[in-house]
């Protein structure tokens, strides 16, 4: 893949990030946080690049140390959101 | 690989991109938060599949990380409450970092004569990622108080931080030049420590109440430090990932300054004057009046309608129960009932609210500043319950104040204010607040469940 055309889309990306999240009510700042923070844990797939073809032990030891930290990033992060949102009740009793 | 194969996988990483941006638009949208949730994690769940078709040499050590990051994932999400919820995040945030800080090492460990350009985005995967995550640890430690939330400062703290950011930019330059040299590796390893050093030096200078700044600009790093990592692997999921986390991080950290009247750079930089200057002192006068729990009690009985504005004090009493318990008892006497909320309450955006929602308040009942400020005037009792900063009228009356500026809750505005508080102490901004010794204040001295506690039983008994 060329180097242009991965620029083009972090580019892209971040004006769609900016227009994606420009009101939030407040109420939701923690849990988009704790979700976007999850998604950050995307790093998963460098991790299980890096673990699955370490040239050597050494290399093998950082990229399953990297799965691990990213791991504990997205499984976390996508369950205390979860946990979070759960607890965000209406009146009528509809979860939002 | 066959050419089919890889059109599949690259079909994979297309459809986990999507799910992102539906999520996270979800998660903007109270009815639709958790079901955002839901897709972005599916999102994840089709990238991390995609990934295994393409990744693995030994699946061995990669089932192996899976597994033991996945249980530890769990038992942390699980076992947290939800008070402990900012150092949490703050941590979790941290692991990004770092896992992306390990990826460029891996990619610069097992290929050191990757072309300049790769040589550049693990520089920067392990800068960002180093920042994100060494930071998000001191953070960590000052959410969690086991390191001190004041802020800390020394003489030549500024000079010493330039000293690190040139010698980090020498380093990266001498790397990416003389990747091959012999002195490459010990270089890069330096890079590291100061990459670390760094992220330590810009988060202790920063007090606890300014932590939703800093927590959701470290939220950024870690997703701009997962965007570095997709630069080294080349893959367009990593960076579309990353870029719309970087992008969200930075809009948070926008609307927690904004919410404080501070910019960026005096928040990461300034830091308030320590202690209040003596023109705002002299501003204070008179004495604090507390009342008895019988009198708070007949005032609230008569109210007709209530304000409760819940500060980190409420946090660290976990005292959200025992408040929703006195505005259903109160409801039921007949009071309206509302909740307000500003923006920078507590140690993370929207804390508060996650506070009040464990304890079953309901959304309607949480109020933003701007919604509730403009009927104070017609509210019978503001109960104030560990907040301090936010509901100081020196912000708008004191322009010599430190927090002049600073958007509030005009409590002060209410016929009565209750202040539940442990003693007469400055808040975090260490700046005195007037507010207490108002003519329309009573004080309530005390832990603030224990306080509410004894309300409630006033109420039961009578």
């Amino acid at each position: 893949m060329s180097i242009g055309l991965l620029f083009f889309v972090f580019i892209l990306a971040i004006f769609l990030g900016v227009e994606l999240i420009s009101k939030v009510p407040s109420q939701l700042h923690t849990p988009l946080m704790s979700g976007t923070n999850a998604i950050s844990g995307i790093t998963i797939v460098g991790a299980l690049t890096a673990a699955g073809s370490g040239a050597d032990i050494f290399g093998s030891v950082l990229g399953v140390l990297a799965l691990i930290f990213a791991t504990v990033n997205v499984v976390g992060g996508y369950l205390v959101t979860n946990r979070m949102l759960a607890m965000f009740k209406r009146k009528d009793g509809e979860q939002k | 690989m066959t050419d089919y194969s890889e059109a599949l996988i690259n079909l994979g990483y297309i459809i986990a991109s999507i799910l992102f941006i539906l999520g996270i638009k979800m998660l903007g949208k109270p009815q639709l938060a958790r079901r955002g949730n839901l897709v972005s994690s599916s999102g994840m769940l089709v990238a991390i599949v995609s990934a295994l078709f393409e990744c693995c040499l030994s699946f061995t050590w990669v089932i192996a990380g899976l597994i033991i990051g996945a249980l530890i994932g769990v038992i942390a999400a699980y076992r947290v409450k939800m008070t402990s919820m900012p150092q949490l995040v703050a941590i979790l945030n941290g692991f990004g970092g770092i896992a992306s800080l390990l990826v460029g090492w891996e990619n610069y460990h097992s290929q050191p004569d990757s072309i300049l350009f790769v040589r550049i985005a693990v520089l920067l995967a392990v800068f960002i990622g180093g920042v994100a995550f060494s930071g998000s640890l001191v953070a960590y430690g000052k959410l969690a108080e086991k390191i001190s939330g004041r802020p800390v400062s020394f003489r030549g703290q500024l000079l010493l931080n330039a000293a690190i950011v040139i010698l980090i930019l020498i380093c990266s330059v001498l790397f990416a030049y003389n990747p091959s040299a012999f002195y490459a590796y010990a270089l890069f390893l330096l890079f590291i420590l100061l990459s670390l050093t760094l992220g330590v030096m810009g988060v202790i200078p920063i007090g606890g109440a300014d932590m939703p700044v800093v927590i959701a600009l470290l939220n950024s790093y870690s997703g701009l430090a997962a965007c570095a990592a997709g630069f080294i692997i080349t893959n367009n999921v990593l960076i579309v990932a990353g870029a719309l986390v970087g992008a969200s991080g930075l809009i948070l950290t926008g609307i927690m300054c904004k919410a404080m009247n501070r910019s960026l750079g005096n928040v990461l930089f300034g830091g308030l004057k320590a202690g209040p200057d003596k023109a705002d002192r002299a501003q204070i006068q008179g004495e604090p009046k507390p009342v008895s729990f019988e009198d708070a009690y007949y005032i609230l009985e008569a109210a007709g309608s209530v304000v409760f504005v819940p500060g980190y004090g409420m946090a660290v009493a976990q005292a959200q129960h025992a408040v929703r318990e006195l505005g259903e008892i109160l409801e039921k006497n007949g009071a309206e009932v509302r909740y307000a909320i500003h923006p920078v309450a507590g140690r993370m955006p929207g804390h508060m609210n996650v506070l009040l929602a464990e304890a079953n308040v309901v959304y309607e009942q949480l109020a933003e500043m701007d919604d509730v400020n403009p009927i104070m005037d017609s509210v019978d009792v503001c109960i104030v319950i560990g907040a301090n900063d936010v509901v100081n009228p020196s912000a708008r009356e004191v322009a010599s104040s430190p927090i002049y500026g600073m958007p509030i809750i005009n409590a002060d505005r209410a016929k009565t204010v209750i202040v539940l508080k442990r003693s007469m102490a400055a808040g975090f901004a260490g700046v005195e607040n007037p507010l207490f010794v108002r003519e329309n204040t009573r004080m309530l001295f005390g832990d603030a469940k224990a306080t509410l506690q004894r309300l409630i039983t006033e109420f039961k008994e009578s």
